[in-house]
């Protein structure tokens, strides 16, 4: 039992850290809470659901569609709502991303209807054993692909020159642009990777409850917003910790007091906010004088 | 080679510059000599397009840069050393001066440079691994004069390289500063240690309040009795 509630746990954990990551890079560029990346999440289920219901595509090329579907709306989110907004109060960005997660989440509402859809995967689902722990394929599945991003995407911001450009972008904009590096661009690069991962989990998490609907987005997207802010806000290696953690917390949680779980994550931000506001692997930030 | 024609630049409603006109011809030194608050660092931010001018137009090799992004004009070869450093703090010193040739592609080209800028930063060789915000100031500045010269400039904007180092340090930054003019790269350099700039300028600009108030050879500033009085504390 506890070991199966661990493996959930990391299961659900690593959409989590999906989901933080798509927040921590955009807040580490632009310093700004992306409230609407709940609703890329919701999105990317939606697409993702449509590739495998109405086009017959097979798991894996839905995920591709729905990653790609999930940049797009990203990208033109950050271009509509929040770049109009980057020389204006540090509000302003934040109540149009809450207009924005509003607006969205209607509209789906309205196209879609408010029901849960059964998410019609196609995926053959088999129980596995390994020794004395009993996992599904499913669930092996959602840790492989979200651990296969993961490192996609370590590997991105370690080794590539755009990931050089968005860590030198997040650490001294101006600097960064005498370097040569266009600010705008980058800005675009990030919310399209932030928004692909959250996209990503949005179909893993459809596929793992099977129930895709237009409000879906809430809990996940306060949940990543959590384990953002628990690994550190802006720290990549910090929303992947923090989104496990989380995960686990949760779960083993939930053994003791199932019907608290959603309250947990909550108690979990408090404490952390309380204790060690700069999350686990955070950075103080040092206020210009 | 550079070439300000009435420049006014505006930080919301305050006038910083209030119409500069100044010239810099290929293979000089020149500096800006000012107080704080002057308009010393609005000017250079202005020339590299991180703030935009009100009016005016600026020229870089007979070609109007006025508004171009901030991205072309590094590309035309304006390469800015920013005040106070500005290293990245939490990436190596290789990827520091990776960096600065952004805009390279040439990869042979950028493994020459580097070596070119070991050589005259050779402890810039020895951290090379190193996390940029743990070196000491001197070496920042030396990391952050390297990582523009990555960028192959012709001229080079340098804002306060003096600024909170030991004097010993600064004469060797000073005097990597005339190698590198020496090498044939024009520079532009805004100082608030008017004595040590004008030692090794060609050529002066006195600035007050957003406006030159004074143009002449190195030289003559230093003997200058109003300079003398206001900014070499004779």
């Amino acid at each position: 039992m506890f070991f199966e509630q661990l493996l959930n746990g990391l299961t659900l954990g690593s959409t989590y850290s999906l989901i933080a990551l798509g927040y921590t890079m955009v807040y580490g560029i632009l310093e700004l809470i992306n409230f609407a990346h709940s609703e890329i999440y919701m999105i990317g289920a939606f697409i993702g659901l449509i590739m495998v219901s109405v086009y017959k595509l097979p798991f894996v090329l839905a995920l591709l569609i729905s990653m790609a579907g999930s940049c797009i709306v990203g990208i033109t989110i950050e271009k509509i709502a929040y770049k109009p907004l980057r020389k204006s109060s540090r509000i302003a960005p934040l109540i149009s991303a809450i207009g924005v997660s509003i607006f969205l989440q209607n509209a789906v509402l309205m196209l879609a209807g408010p029901q849960a859809r059964p998410f019609p995967s196609g995926l053959n689902v088999t129980s596995l054993r390994f020794g004395p722990l009993r996992m599904s394929s499913l669930q092996l599945l959602i840790l492989l692909v979200s651990i296969v991003l993961m490192i996609v995407l370590h590997f991105l911001m370690q080794k590539t020159k755009l990931g050089q450009a968005m860590r030198a972008t997040a650490q001294d904009k101006e600097a960064a642009q005498l370097m040569g590096i266009k600010i705008d661009q980058v800005i675009s690069f990030t919310f399209a990777i932030g928004s692909a991962l959250g996209g990503a989990a949005g179909v893993l998490v459809g596929v793992y409850f099977d129930s895709v609907n237009p409000t879906m987005g809430f809990f996940p997207g306060l949940k990543g917003f959590v384990a953002a802010v628990l690994g550190g806000i802006g720290s990549i290696p910090g929303a992947m910790l923090g989104g496990l953690i989380l995960g686990l917390v949760e779960m083993l949680g939930a053994v003791y007091m199932s019907r608290y779980k959603d309250a947990i994550a909550f108690a979990v931000l408090i404490f952390i906010l309380l204790l060690k506001p700069t999350g686990l692997l955070g950075r103080r930030v040092q206020e210009k004088v | 080679m550079l070439k300000l024609e009435n420049v006014i630049t505006h930080y919301g409603n305050i006038q910083a510059l209030k119409g500069i006109s100044i010239e810099v011809k290929p293979g000089e030194i020149v500096t800006i000599i000012g107080a704080n608050g002057a308009g010393k660092t609005t000017t250079l931010k202005t020339i590299c397009g991180l703030v935009a001018p009100t009016s005016g137009k600026i020229y870089f090799q007979g070609e109007d840069i006025t508004h171009k992004s901030t991205s072309d004009i590094v590309e035309s070869g304006i390469a800015m050393v920013p005040e106070g450093r500005r290293v990245f703090p939490r990436m190596t010193v290789l990827e520091n001066l990776q960096l600065g040739a952004y805009l390279n592609k040439d990869k042979a080209q950028v493994k020459n440079d580097l070596e070119k800028v070991f050589n005259l930063f050779p402890i810039l060789k020895d951290r090379v691994k190193q996390i940029a915000g743990t070196l000491s100031g001197g070496e920042q500045q030396m990391l952050a004069i390297g990582r523009a010269l990555m960028a192959r400039p012709k001229l080079l904007l340098l804002d306060e390289p003096s600024m909170g180092l030991a004097p010993k340090i600064v004469a060797n930054i000073f005097d990597i500063i005339m190698e590198i003019n020496r090498t044939g790269t024009t520079i532009l350099l805004v100082e608030q240690n008017a004595r040590m700039a004008l030692t090794i300028a060609h050529k002066g600009f006195v600035i007050e309040t957003g406006k030159i108030v004074l143009e002449d050879s190195a030289e003559n500033l230093l003997n200058n009795e109003q300079v003398k009085k206001a900014y070499l504390g004779d």
